[in-house]
């Protein structure tokens, strides 16, 4: 039986696209038309076609901050998913105590990022913080605000605390719909906990594992006001992700032209691995 | 309605005016031949036209910044490479 085709549908589309169009289309618009131009203000501009993305694309401060962010995102994913999958395991489906550990795991996901940021930023302080003043009592030497790799740990752990309950929350779901007949077949196969993870309840997370990598994806990739907050992107650079070295070219130092053109290259990355996630995990599925 | 604050250069009100041919070109074509015409291609992906004009698009924009960055000569030349680029999408992936 063909399919009933009902081109009226698109006018509801509509709406959507208008506002898509004013908060999206046209901002990026702007931003391409940025990135060929060089501007001192007052809304004069000069046009420099290609150079800007010369400049940045062998830039090696933005190499560097290219490589951090993708050394960052590499790191929260690899710790993310898996802790995310092995808390939703261990959290029981039904009952009491599943709604307050849905209520505990909600907890985290409500605070603002600039309140994260800042309860870090305490906690972490190596005099007066919780976690700072209890490493160093342990002699181990960290303080976060003058060495690299204490910076590093601590942003890390920062984004881990807060994100992770979004990977349990969806695995949880995922973990939800999967049919009782499932584990009673394998009870009776007599599969291992292995097996049943294996060939059951990892299937079945698949859909929602796509939307929790990507999602993390997306957002340590863009990751903005928690780092600031909490190391200002120091010390000297080394938590200086790509969003905040775009921030400190465009606002900071004023080069409009130049972070116009980080912004497009950025959006073109994000786009990119999105896209080949995306499709490589659909691949073969019914669209 | 003043769009001078959007700092427009005749060079990317082009660009933006042949990225909204293409579009348009897309849909005529899908009007004309509905369906999308998918198939599966030498990546190994199942795709439509519109999938092989993203999959252009995209891999144009790397061209392009890949060119910018080896900067081996004038910037025409990606473009061109580009074309043939999307050539080959259109017909094999």
């Amino acid at each position: 039986m063909g399919k009933t085709w009902n081109n009226r549908a698109w006018f509801m589309v509509l709406p959507v696209l208008i506002i898509v169009a004013l908060n999206a289309i046209v901002p990026l618009m702007t931003v391409v038309n940025y990135s060929v131009q060089d501007t001192f203000g007052d809304n004069v501009f000069f046009f420099e076609g290609a150079r800007w993305f010369r400049e940045v694309m062998s830039s090696e401060r933005f190499l560097s901050s290219l490589g951090r962010q993708f050394t960052f995102t590499a790191i929260i994913l690899a710790i993310e998913i898996p802790l995310g999958v092995a808390v939703a395991l261990a959290m029981p489906r039904r009952g009491f105590w599943a709604s307050v550990c849905l209520v505990l795991m909600a907890l985290p996901l409500l605070i603002p990022w600039n309140v994260v940021g800042a309860m870090w930023n305490i906690f972490a302080l190596p005099d007066i913080g919780l976690l700072g003043y209890t490493i160093n009592h342990m002699g181990i030497d960290y303080n976060f605000t003058n060495q690299p790799i204490s910076a590093w740990v601590t942003v890390v752990l920062m984004d881990v605390w807060h994100w992770t309950s979004l990977v349990v929350l969806l695995a949880y779901a995922g973990l939800q719909s999967i049919d009782d007949a499932y584990y009673q077949a394998a009870h009776i196969d007599g599969a291992s906990r292995w097996s049943v993870f294996r060939y059951i309840q990892l299937p079945k997370m698949k859909h929602v594992l796509t939307i929790a990598f990507l999602l993390r994806f997306m957002d340590s990739f863009m990751i903005f006001t928690e780092p600031f907050v909490l190391t200002g992107g120091g010390p000297g650079n080394t938590t200086t992700f790509l969003s905040i070295d775009l921030v400190k070219a465009a606002l900071g130092e004023f080069n409009l032209g130049s972070a116009a053109a980080m912004s497009i290259i950025y959006f073109l990355m994000t786009l990119l691995v999105c896209w080949l996630f995306y499709t490589y995990t659909m691949k073969g599925e019914q669209k | 309605m003043d769009l001078g604050w959007m700092a427009w250069t005749w060079q990317t009100a082009t660009f933006f005016i042949v990225i909204a041919v293409f579009l348009v070109g897309m849909s005529l074509w899908e009007w004309a031949r509905p369906g999308g015409s998918p198939r599966h291609g030498i990546l190994g992906l199942d795709t439509t036209r519109g999938d092989r004009l993203f999959i252009s698009l995209l891999g144009s924009a790397f061209i392009h910044l890949a060119w910018l960055a080896a900067d081996p000569g004038a910037l025409w030349i990606a473009t061109v490479i580009s074309v043939g680029y999307a050539l080959a999408v259109f017909r094999w992936v």
